[in-house]
């Protein structure tokens, strides 16, 4: 009995590897986290001289971008990088839900494995592969749709000014060769929501007399707002963040324009075309559009969250 | 023994049992099943099943796990349609129109035949929109708000939920929300509600109003009810079909229907002895 007692209060091997892997994982947590401050601080830290004199040089509030005399008015990238982005996701979340649909819900289980192989094979291609195919095989195509739609949308009021006069690269290449690349990451995270809908909910639909559609607006969509917005959410940001393809499609011009058919820029697309010869608070202006994007992201990751949250508080009720 | 289905339904007209629940015999039937088995593939989950649905009268069945009196049930609104493979031989008739004939519409056949479920599946949206959504799906929409309030007085929850119609069905408790079901199937009026187990999660207080509600609705509607409780078939059913699961020559489980008659007949004057086992072994 002694004996038997006396194991309750020994400290084995198992406790000591027990106590070890618990520092580990502690550790890997915060690794993060540092890391992330480290990031912060040394951006703030090297874009401060660009920051700090926003007054002079117009860093968040002016369009003139001009190294030469001193502005660094960042609108013009901020604008390119949010009105690409947009039309990512505008074009890029209807035909993820499309396919996600397609294969949780209509898609025979041979065929099922082969599309999800395809489809993850799209986010394996390299972004540069993207943005050289988007100039010579995606550009010239979409040209003559650009001036079609430009010629019969053209003359009315507000949707004119929206398709105007067509450049070779533009706003709206980019933003399609986005759609394209954000497609995998939507789809996937939709189709694993889609996969948790349970199928009682289904069944309750089914047995109301639903119709296939009704059953997925009744049931599927309800039980997956949060994913969706999630995904929608991580599509955005991978699109907000994209460098190389935005900046071979978008045509580098600084410039404000409600033209989608004219070309422009964005953050991403600025620092990797500018870092190499710029120097001093040229160097600063870019790094500080680095920190900005990094803001505007998290807000936006902020933004969902607080979405989503509400989301699930009103549809499941005092449980969530 | 294997006739015996088909002489209990020819023996219906019989003595009233000592439940309250007292069958009119003279009930049409809504729906027959002539000879009916449910094939998954190339099983035969349950086989040669005759037994009549009869109009305004709750029908139950019972009988041990695996006897594929569930599986007879989803048959009966062409739930079945949505698993992979599954298909019926024999025939059922509504109205007496062939319910497996190639112009008919599975869809048109639920919105005609409603279910309520063993573990009670609201939608995730509000009181009212889980009811309003079976409204909207078949078209309906000028009054709503007076249709989703008599599906709600007539699934007996009104009086619970008419302060919070727009908070989620989901908050509210396991009775209250198996109710929410009832009412969502009601609201579109349909012929025949099958209830599968509708009890089973719930407890004893809840149990009873889903049952006093029962007894509410058949007088609208006509009720197939699958429980594993016998002493619940006996309250609220006027009529009771007993299944068993038997091993046939090659060792393959068939779900069977073995006895069907008035409740009050079943349970104090059973014909097979499968029967008579079965229910005395659970009372005794």
């Amino acid at each position: 009995m002694t004996t038997q007692s006396s194991t309750l209060t020994q400290k084995d091997r198992g406790r000591i590897t027990d106590r070890a892997f618990w520092l580990l994982c502690i550790a890997a947590g915060i690794t993060v986290l540092v890391i992330l401050a480290a990031i912060l601080v040394s951006t703030l830290q090297q874009s401060w001289p660009a920051m700090s004199k926003a007054g002079e040089n117009g860093f968040f509030t002016s369009k003139l971008w001009d190294p030469n005399i001193g502005k660094f008015g960042i609108l013009p990238f901020v604008f390119g990088t949010l009105v690409t982005s947009l039309i990512a996701v505008a074009l890029a979340v209807p035909v993820s839900i499309g396919i996600a649909l397609f294969l949780t819900e209509l898609a025979p289980r041979r065929i099922k494995g082969s599309i999800v192989t395809l489809i993850d094979l799209l986010a394996a291609v390299p972004s540069v592969v993207f943005g050289l195919w988007g100039i010579y095989v995606l550009a010239p195509a979409m040209t003559p749709v650009y001036k079609w739609l430009h010629d019969t949308l053209g003359g009315i009021p507000v949707l004119g000014a929206l398709f105007g006069e067509v450049s070779a690269l533009n706003f709206m290449t980019a933003g399609l060769v986005l759609a394209i690349m954000i497609v995998p990451i939507i789809t996937s995270i939709t189709r694993e929501v889609f996969d948790t809908v349970p199928d009682s909910d289904k069944q309750a639909a089914w047995a109301l007399g639903a119709t296939r559609w009704e059953m997925i607006k009744g049931a599927v969509f309800p039980h997956s707002f949060g994913g969706l917005v999630g995904g929608v959410m991580l599509g955005l940001g991978r699109a907000m963040g994209e460098t190389i393809a935005v900046a071979l499609l978008i045509g580098n011009s600084i410039q404000i324009t409600a033209n989608l058919f004219a070309p422009g820029t964005s953050i991403p697309a600025a620092i990797v075309n500018y870092f190499g010869e710029a120097g001093g608070d040229y160097t600063s202006a870019l790094i500080g559009m680095g920190v900005v994007l990094f803001v505007v992201t998290v807000i936006v990751n902020l933004l969902a969250q607080a979405i989503v949250r509400r989301a699930e508080i009103r549809m499941r009720g005092a449980k969530a | 023994m294997t006739q015996a289905s088909f002489d209990m339904t020819n023996a219906l007209s019989s003595v009233p049992g000592a439940m309250s629940t007292m069958p009119t015999s003279s009930a049409k039937p809504v729906m027959q099943l002539e000879g009916v088995s449910v094939f998954y593939g190339s099983y035969e989950a349950v086989r040669g099943t005759t037994m009549p649905v009869r109009e305004q009268q709750i029908t139950a069945m019972i009988g041990p796990s695996g006897c594929g009196k569930s599986t007879i049930l989803r048959s009966l609104n062409r739930m079945n349609d949505l698993i992979p493979g599954a298909r019926i031989g024999g025939k059922i008739t509504f109205h007496g129109q062939d319910l497996y004939a190639p112009d008919v519409d599975p869809i048109q056949v639920r919105r005609r035949i409603g279910m309520v479920f063993q573990k009670p599946n609201p939608f995730p949206k509000s009181i009212y929109e889980n009811v309003a959504y079976g409204l909207r799906i078949n078209g309906i929409k000028d009054n709503m708000d007076d249709r989703v309030e008599k599906a709600l007085r007539d699934g007996a929850l009104w009086d619970e939920v008419k302060d919070k119609l727009k908070s989620s069905g989901l908050a509210l408790s396991g009775g209250q929300q198996q109710r929410l079901c009832i009412a969502r199937a009601i609201a579109v009026q349909p012929d025949v509600i099958l209830m599968d187990e509708p009890c089973s999660a719930l407890d004893p207080i809840a149990t009873g109003k889903i049952e006093d509600l029962m007894h509410e609705l058949a007088r609208t509607y006509t009720i197939v009810i699958v429980t594993h409780n016998m002493q619940q078939a006996a309250r609220v059913s006027h009529y009771t079909a007993f299944f068993t699961a038997e091993v046939d020559e090659q060792q393959v489980r068939h779900g069977r229907l073995i006895e069907f008659n008035d409740t009050g007949r079943i349970f104090t004057n059973p014909t097979d002895k499968r029967t008579e086992d079965y229910i005395t072994g659970r009372f005794g």
